[in-house]
């Protein structure tokens, strides 16, 4: 799916260098840039999405289950990344603990991403007492340090996947809501906006037509930048043993359970750690091209 | 400029306010709670009566806005309640698990800002290109590292493989290495960013190729132009490290079971233990209104366009 | 290190280019020419003619990826084009210092200013502390800074754009160099505070017999202040010569256009006498302008401004940077309130609207910005820029839409194949004229244009200010002309307002203004507008040969 997407972006690339041949150079610089890193970064994203949706394409092992007499073994060209001490195929259970960490980091985007993008907008785009309003809510959901504000909010909605999803998702509202607000403001002070107001636009056209178009950019970057971080925040609750219940295949908790075979199974933190990092790498590194391309 | 010092204050109190508000929102409003999921366990046998007794006695019946302004008294006065858990004063807790919590965090706090300057530094001075764009690239790989994952890592490796730093009854400095070197990184990462991020825009000003032209080193441009610029950016994001800092001190008292606010908080949340966090988390949100508040005041020093004229502009 | 060779620098066969790997871009070609002890060379080009570039190699300070792909850069005799970085630092500030573009960039704003100056002897010199302090102040007072003992404790943000460029100057001559390089050292600064600093770099010039290279995109000033003419086009060398032989014949084809397409105060209108029968469209009575500031107090933007516009004139607006004339189109336009007397355009009061009436009332005055970078929407393709007003007031049908948007576009003098693109694809000038299409698509009667031609190469200016002249004549469109640049008004406006400090200190028909002014202001104005050595002659062929054709 990824391949596809990439493969796409270039394509466009071509047609645009074509239609403006010797017009401008930019589409053959742009062409250039698209990365090695970059290109490894979808592809990570893509393989966790992959196996997300079908699991069972990566895997014959059951995640949950463990083989008998199969406990601790290290790697193997049996088991990719060994087992852990119920006999269960680690790689097994990190391709299926995907979909749990995924859907989750989803979930938490997207409560920060509607809430926060709604709260910036009006704040944005009204000004006055509501911006005030709304702005001093939201420096007060700063005043909270984060991992504090979503254990709060956990122990009121209860442990759990999804409870751990929204609890982190709002913790970035306030992120959300600031971005969105700042990119408002410049866009509104932008010549282009005045000129739109002055050849006789409404306020809702031109928030459609200029203002939510160009702030969107640097919003989706966030996103991207967000479900990384999300990623990580999950990963971090279910270690502390608030998010999933086991035997759920959570990658936090896959280190947590590793952590007692330290000495003799290492590949059992190592390995779902590993995973880990490279979403997030990747997810952040995606973002950064979608921010350069202004 | 006492006028400004003053609303500041105001503000800071303000948001101090609604962050206890939104606090007992969160901890104290919700349907039931913390005495009775203890006390009504038949491992007590307790009567409804003297679970009744018991509520009074942590102070948590009566109607919610009567719950709200005792509370608030409460807070005021220093008081933070009882902890349903352990039984004894939320503050008596804090003040045995403030002190080692405060100094890991010092102690990481140090070490991420000379991590950070030192990659901020080495991305714009080291001598070969491959070089800085190597150290250019450290700081996003860092911020992708879960915490508690590069503690058990660390332990793997400097303990486990090396056998450099011992697990069985360290020293007290030996104990303290690998929980200060996991914290700092949390705090070094997006700090080294931002600074990387503002010595990189900083050095495409005019104002450097001045320096150039005056015949300065590349040194000299560094410390004496670029870093009193970049450094203002890096204190906006002075709060968002402190709450960073927090969250790491949490994770890797857990990590490596060190005793502090981090592992009060652990149990507080396990055991639904309210009025713990309520306490942990008003007296985090004090000190983030502090801190702000603190740079707020630092800014006019380090810059003087933010200083309020004075009569010497003619 | 002086040898028999006089020439200061010496560049040869010069050529660089920016870029990475095997995708570099070659910016200055096989540029060559010399500075001799005590002269003056101006480097003259449009925006992309290398100018800066070549500039910026003398003091080896390309940005970035630039490079030196061959040539030699001769500094008294020495090629330091493959010096080291080490070596140039030597160089540097004793022999080559640099006098920057833009002065409220070009000081830290966190260091004192006196630091700064003292900087520059830290790093060469061997004074003691005291001894640097005191050079500092000396060089301050040199430069012409008031009170330099207060001046070296402030900070650069306390001081004016005039005052900044002055601490730049005694940093680039406190050590006596042989060369200094002065990169449009005035293009951000008023008119009459630049004729100053160029007065101040003349006298400490011929002080120390010091070399300039001065790089302008501005003919006046090259004709006013050089020696010698240096002209480029694309990096490479069209002209070069003494200049008062170039001015006088130049030879080749493209220094005549940009000396004929350059604005000059010596030629008159020659703009058909104003039709007084005319009706007055815009009449501005007594117009005031506050605005608050923290701690309760007002400033006065716009102090008692009134003119009156007859229908198919262009009355021009002139004033210096603060002198109220933006703020006062603002309020024309509808985008600001004015605090106290009247603005009539045609039958509205423009005081008297509110939001219901504003929007009705913007089809009949539509606004020009001066920066086409920043007032067409990156987002939008050129159609939907020019089709959106249309959109905004009662809806016609997409195939009427389409070809009036395409008649807008052949009008400004644009091909249709533009209107797919998107406005980066488009250079200055085209864009301008796309400002120009959606201000006309409404068919207001009235067009502000905010220096709409100010961010332009000259020879793009003179194109879009025919353009503007050829729609004036055929829609009979009034204008209204704000502008810092008193030669491009001279050619373009009816009447013209002075405005200094937020008053109205001059007003009247073009010729009057600048035959007979009546305030000394206006007369500084008009006696600090660079261009004073143009050869006139040459105008005035073109514009014969412009009315033939």
């Amino acid at each position: 799916m990824t391949t596809l997407e990439t493969t796409t972006g270039l394509e466009q690339q071509h047609v645009s260098q074509a239609a403006g041949a010797g017009q401008s150079r930019l589409p053959k610089f742009r062409l250039k840039r698209i990365s090695f890193g970059l290109l490894l970064a979808w592809l990570i994203i893509g393989t966790a999405l992959l196996w997300a949706v079908a699991p069972g394409l990566f895997t014959g092992y059951n995640p949950v289950e463990g083989l008998p007499g199969g406990q601790l073994k290290a790697p193997s060209a049996l088991h990719l990344l060994g087992t852990d001490s119920l006999g269960r195929d680690l790689f097994a259970r990190i391709v299926y603990g995907s979909v749990h960490s995924l859907s989750g980091a989803v979930a938490a985007v997207a409560v920060g991403l509607l809430a926060g993008t709604s709260l910036g907008l009006v704040a944005g785009s009204t000004g006055g007492r509501i911006d005030a309003v709304i702005m001093r809510f939201v420096d007060v959901l700063l005043a909270i340090p984060t991992l504090l504000l979503s254990l709060s909010i956990i122990i009121l909605l209860g442990f759990g996947t999804i409870n751990a999803a929204i609890a982190v998702g709002a913790t970035s509202i306030a992120g959300f809501a600031r971005l969105t607000r700042s990119e408002v403001v410049r866009v509104r002070r932008a010549e282009y906006v005045e000129a739109a107001f002055g050849s006789g636009g409404t306020f809702w056209n031109v928030l459609r037509r200029h203002i939510l178009p160009n702030s969107l950019n640097s919003v989706i970057a966030y996103t991207a930048v967000q479900f990384g971080w999300a990623i990580l925040q999950l990963s971090t609750l279910g270690f502390l043993g608030y998010g999933a219940p086991p035997p759920t295949p959570e990658w936090g908790l896959l280190i947590a359970e590793g952590r007692n075979y330290l000495a003799t199974a290492w590949w059992l933190t190592a390995a779902p750690g590993f995973v880990v990092v490279a979403v997030v790498l990747s997810a952040n590194r995606i973002s950064q091209s979608i921010g350069r391309t202004r | 400029m006492t006028r400004y010092v003053l609303s500041r204050i105001g503000q800071a109190l303000l948001v101090l306010w609604a962050a206890f508000t939104l606090s007992f929102i969160l901890l104290q409003a919700m349907p039931g709670d913390a005495v009775l999921i203890k006390f009504l366990s038949p491992d007590y046998g307790l009567s409804p009566e003297q679970i009744q007794a018991i509520r009074e006695a942590y102070a948590v019946d009566g109607s919610l806005p009567t719950q709200y302004l005792r509370t608030l008294v409460n807070f005021l006065t220093g008081n933070f309640g009882y902890s349903i858990q352990a039984g004894v004063p939320v503050s008596a807790q804090l003040a045995t698990n403030l002190p080692p919590t405060l100094t890991l965090a010092s102690l990481g706090f140090v070490a991420a800002v000379t991590l950070a300057v030192t990659v901020a530094a080495l991305s714009a001075l080291a001598p070969f290109a491959w070089l800085r764009n190597l150290v250019h690239s450290v700081p996003s790989l860092l911020i992708s590292v879960p915490v508690f994952w590069l503690g058990i890592m660390l332990i793997q490796i400097f303990s486990f493989r090396l056998k450099l730093v011992s697990v069985i009854n360290p020293g007290p400095w030996e104990s303290l290495v690998l929980p200060v070197a996991t914290l700092a990184v949390p705090i070094a990462a997006p700090l080294a960013q931002i600074l990387i991020r503002s010595i990189d825009e900083i050095r495409t000003r005019p104002f450097i190729a001045v320096a150039v032209a005056k015949g300065a080193t590349q040194r000299r441009i560094l410390w004496r132009h670029v870093a009193g610029n970049a450094i203002l950016p890096a204190l906006t994001i002075a709060g968002v490290l402190f709450g960073e800092l927090i969250a790491g001190a949490v994770v890797t008292e857990t990590v490596f079971g060190l005793n502090g606010i981090g592992i009060l908080t652990e149990k507080a949340v396990s055991n639904q233990d309210l009025s713990v966090l309520q306490a942990i988390v008003v007296i985090s949100a004090a000190a983030f209104v502090t801190i702000n508040l603190l740079v707020d005041f630092l800014y006019p020093i380090l810059d003087p366009r933010l200083r309020t004229r004075s009569g010497a502009t003619a | 290190m002086t040898n028999s060779n006089q020439s200061v620098l010496e560049v040869r066969n010069l050529s660089i280019s920016y870029g990475d790997g095997d995708r570099r871009n070659g910016v200055v070609h096989d540029v060559s020419f010399s500075v001799a002890a005590g002269e003056v060379v101006a480097l003259v080009g449009e925006s992309g003619s290398g100018k800066t570039t070549t500039a910026q190699s003398v003091l080896g300070l390309l940005a970035g990826s630039g490079r030196v792909d061959a040539g030699s850069i001769l500094l008294n005799g020495e090629d330091i084009s493959r010096w080291n970085e080490k070596r140039l630092r030597g160089i540097r500030g004793p022999v080559v210092s640099l006098i920057p573009q833009d002065p409220s960039n070009s000081l830290n704003p966190v260091l004192a200013v006196g630091t700064q100056v003292r900087e520059i002897l830290e790093i060469h010199g061997r004074l003691s502390r005291k001894e640097a302090d005191r050079r500092v102040i000396e060089l301050l007072t040199h430069v012409g800074l008031p009170e330099p003992e207060l001046r070296a404790r402030q900070y650069p943000h306390e001081l004016s754009g005039g005052m900044k460029q002055r601490v730049l100057i005694a940093i680039a001559i406190a050590l006596k160099p042989a060369l200094i390089i002065a990169d449009e050292p005035t293009s951000a600064l008023d008119v009459t505070v630049q004729r100053r600093i160029l007065d101040l770099i003349d006298d400490l010039r011929r002080e120390h017999g010091t070399s300039l290279l001065l790089v302008t995109h501005d003919l006046g000033i090259a004709a006013d202040r050089s020696d010698r003419l240096v002209v480029l086009q694309n990096g490479r060398i069209q002209e070069e010569g003494p200049t008062p032989a170039v001015l006088a014949a130049p030879k080749s084809a493209y220094t005549r256009k940009l000396l004929s397409d350059a604005p000059s105060l010596a030629v008159k209108t020659n703009r058909p006498a104003l039709d007084l029968s005319k009706p007055e469209l815009v009449t501005v009575t007594g117009l005031t302008i506050d605005f608050d500031l923290p701690g309760r107090q007002r400033f006065r933007a716009v102090d008692g401004v009134s003119f009156s516009v007859p229908q198919g004139s262009t009355h021009a607006i002139v004033g210096e940077s603060g002198s109220g004339k933006t703020t006062t189109i603002r309020a024309i336009s509808g985008f600001q309130k004015a605090s106290g007397g009247g603005i009539r355009i045609g039958e509205t009061d423009v005081a008297s609207l509110t939001s219901g009436t504003l929007r009705p009332f913007r089809r009949k005055v539509q606004l020009v910005y001066q920066n086409p970078w920043g007032s067409l929407d990156p987002k939008q393709t050129i159609f939907s820029i020019v089709e959106e007003p249309l959109l905004n007031f009662d809806p016609l049908p997409k195939p009427e839409r389409a070809s009036r948007v395409e008649a807008i576009i052949e009008r400004v003098g644009l091909p249709t194949s533009v209107l797919s693109r998107l406005p980066h694809a488009l250079s200055g000038g085209q864009r301008q004229r796309v400002a120009i299409a959606r201000a006309l698509v409404l068919e207001p009667e009235v067009v502000v244009l905010d220096e709409a031609v100010s961010a332009l190469d000259v020879t793009v200016q003179a194109q879009i200010l025919s353009l503007l002249g050829e729609l004036q004549r055929d829609l009979g469109l009034t204008y209204l002309f704000v502008s810092h640049d008193l030669a491009v008004v001279r050619q373009i406006a009816d009447t013209v307002s002075v405005l200094h400090n937020g008053r109205q200190v001059d007003y009247g028909p073009v010729e009057q203004i600048f035959e007979r002014p009546t305030s000394d202001y206006t007369r500084e104005l008009i006696e600090a507008v660079p261009g004073r050595k143009f050869p006139h002659h040459l105008h005035i062929a073109a514009q014969a040969a412009g009315q033939v054709s």
